[in-house]
């Protein structure tokens, strides 16, 4: 479904990735973590194009990412993608949000756009919030409706970038269980956090960055139980620690 | 401290008395209501004969004097077109009809020509209507030229971002009456011979060109206050430049500038009489041409009360209206 080949990208003088590879099989879930500024979010960001790659491959479904816009479109039509900071767009209603990219991008009829945006409303729990704005809703309900807003494109793939970082302790649940759920129906994923709960319930593997690079890819079962390098397991003990 | 209040308060109620009472007297009690000047020069007070006398030409300038009613009626309709434009419920897709065909209506009734009106050249428009029909093209064409200016000059295309950029930059750095003089003087130098730019056009071309560099700056001001995120988002939704530009990132933006974009429109709503320069008869140079006759030099204060009322008028509904939109 995805597949990056040494890729590079850097910020300045400041170099985010160096020579990443990694794949992700269809149906899979990656879970990727690490240190801040690892290069984690970059890293996902690069799969629909938010950052553009310096060198390297990256190809996402069949589709090589270049310069050519269309290949770009083609991408970003099968993948969803769900923010840290939501990123819901504040003018329109929820009902609005999920039916923005349908209408205008897929030019699905008004009426079963909205038919598919209640349908994932009720997925992730909020149909009665259809007809407000999101600054009325609370920060858990806004990445949900973040979540449905991108999986009324229909997605192939979603890639979550720390979905729950933003969030009041008492709201990651609601976020977490509507995760899980997805991932129990197939959806392929990639999802940076440092939920190591989700990781071991849901992941196939887990993908530990640091410093720009992937040093190491494993199940979680091994991954938690016994990791190979030491920098993975300082950061296990940090983050587990507490 | 209170006893500094107090005083503060007291002596600035006594300087308040002082002035006003003057004033009062000056533009009622003293004042000259009759149209006969020799009456004005004898009183102590303000001189209001002078409007009464003249505001037939003050509002309509050179228009044939018993054709005034349709500048009269075409200046109430294009009020009301912009009364019935800032409810909320007429924002929809016909009011561009209604718009077009108020202003057609407006040109049949100032043109004539139809329907048993007889001709009347946009030579001898003036007053009011003229400075109202400036403000309005000249903010309905500007405005969405200034989106595109702000875009291109927000764009990742150098060559459209540097045209903007000098467009811009280019056209701040004039004064609004030199382009005025060079759209009156120069620039059917440039015409090739047997094309002829009308003069009020060719004004009303100069406000445009000038207010959409203005207006640029504030909307990408707008622009710029939108979070990076709005965008990845509509990236991430696969939404195409244009839709994500008027979907997604324009309504936000626009938004945020409604301040300082009535405060362009308003300074541009009183720059347009600025026209007077090159000769066309907006509502302050009729004013001036009114203070010419020899009977009523000299009430040039009067006058300029008159056509300052008239301006404050639209000014204060303007950033009244503002007001109400950002409470919203």
């Amino acid at each position: 479904m995805i597949e990056m080949i040494k890729v590079n990208k850097s910020f300045g003088a400041f170099r985010a990735l160096k020579d990443v590879s990694l794949a992700v099989g269809r149906g899979e879930k990656v879970v990727v973590c690490g240190p801040s500024g690892s290069g984690k979010s970059t890293l996902i960001r690069l799969v629909n194009r938010l950052e553009r790659h310096e060198s390297g491959r990256v190809i996402v479904d069949g589709i090589e990412l270049d310069d050519d816009p269309r290949r770009i479109d083609l991408v970003r039509r099968e993948v969803g993608m769900v923010f840290q900071s939501f990123n819901l767009f504040p003018h329109l209603t929820v009902l609005e949000n999920l039916t923005l990219a349908p209408l205008w991008v897929k030019k699905v009829p008004r009426k079963e756009a909205e038919e598919t945006a209640r349908h994932f409303l009720e997925r992730v729990r909020i149909p009665e919030q259809a007809a407000k704005y999101p600054a009325q809703l609370s920060g858990g309900q806004q990445q949900r409706v973040a979540i449905a807003r991108a999986l009324c494109m229909r997605p192939k793939l979603m890639l979550f970038d720390e979905p729950t970082s933003a969030l009041d302790p008492e709201m990651i649940k609601e976020v977490l269980d509507v995760m899980v759920e997805l991932a129990r129906e197939g959806m392929t994923m990639v999802v940076v956090t440092h939920e190591m709960g989700f990781a071991r319930t849901v992941a196939d593997r887990v993908a530990f960055m640091d410093g720009g690079e992937v040093i190491e890819a494993a199940p979680p079962a091994e991954f938690f139980g016994a990791p190979q390098s030491e920098r993975a397991k300082l950061f296990l003990s940090q983050i587990l620690g507490h | 401290m209170r006893w500094l209040n107090t005083l503060v308060t007291v002596s600035l109620l006594f300087l308040l008395w002082k002035a006003m009472v003057p004033l009062i007297d000056w533009a009622f009690l003293d004042a000259v209501w009759r149209p006969d000047s020799k009456a004005c020069r004898a009183a102590q007070g303000a001189c209001w004969g002078f409007i009464a006398e003249k505001h037939r030409f003050i509002l309509f300038g050179t228009y044939p004097y018993e054709q005034h009613w349709r500048p009269a009626t075409a200046t109430l309709l294009l009020i009301a077109l912009w009364i019935f434009s800032s409810l909320r419920i007429s924002w929809r897709w016909w009011l561009a009809i209604i718009w077009f065909l108020g202003l057609s209506m407006i040109g049949i009734l100032m043109w004539g020509g139809a329907f048993g009106l007889p001709y009347v050249e946009n030579e001898r428009w003036g007053g009011l209507i003229l400075t109202l029909l400036l403000a309005t093209f000249g903010l309905a064409l500007a405005f969405p030229l200034s989106i595109l200016l702000a875009l291109g000059r927000r764009s990742d295309m150098p060559v459209i971002r540097g045209l903007c950029v000098g467009y811009i930059e280019l056209i701040r750095g004039v004064p609004l009456i030199s382009l005025l003089f060079m759209a009156s003087v120069m620039l059917p130098l440039f015409l090739p011979s047997g094309v002829s730019i009308d003069k009020l056009l060719r004004a009303q071309l100069a406000l445009i060109l000038f207010a959409a560099a203005y207006l640029a700056e504030v909307v990408r001001g707008g622009l710029q206050a939108i979070p990076q995120g709005q965008y990845d988002a509509a990236h991430a939704l696969a939404l195409p430049f244009w839709r994500r530009t008027f979907l997604v990132i324009l309504p936000q933006a626009l938004r945020i500038a409604v301040p300082p974009l009535v405060n362009t429109f308003i300074g541009f709503f009183k720059d347009t009489s600025l026209v007077l320069i090159i000769g066309l008869f907006d509502l302050l140079s009729t004013v001036k041409v009114s203070l010419n006759e020899p009977a009523w030099t000299g009430f040039g204060v009067e006058a300029y009360i008159f056509a300052s009322l008239a301006y404050f008028a639209f000014c204060a509904a303007m950033s009244a209206y503002s007001r109400g939109l950002e409470r919203r």
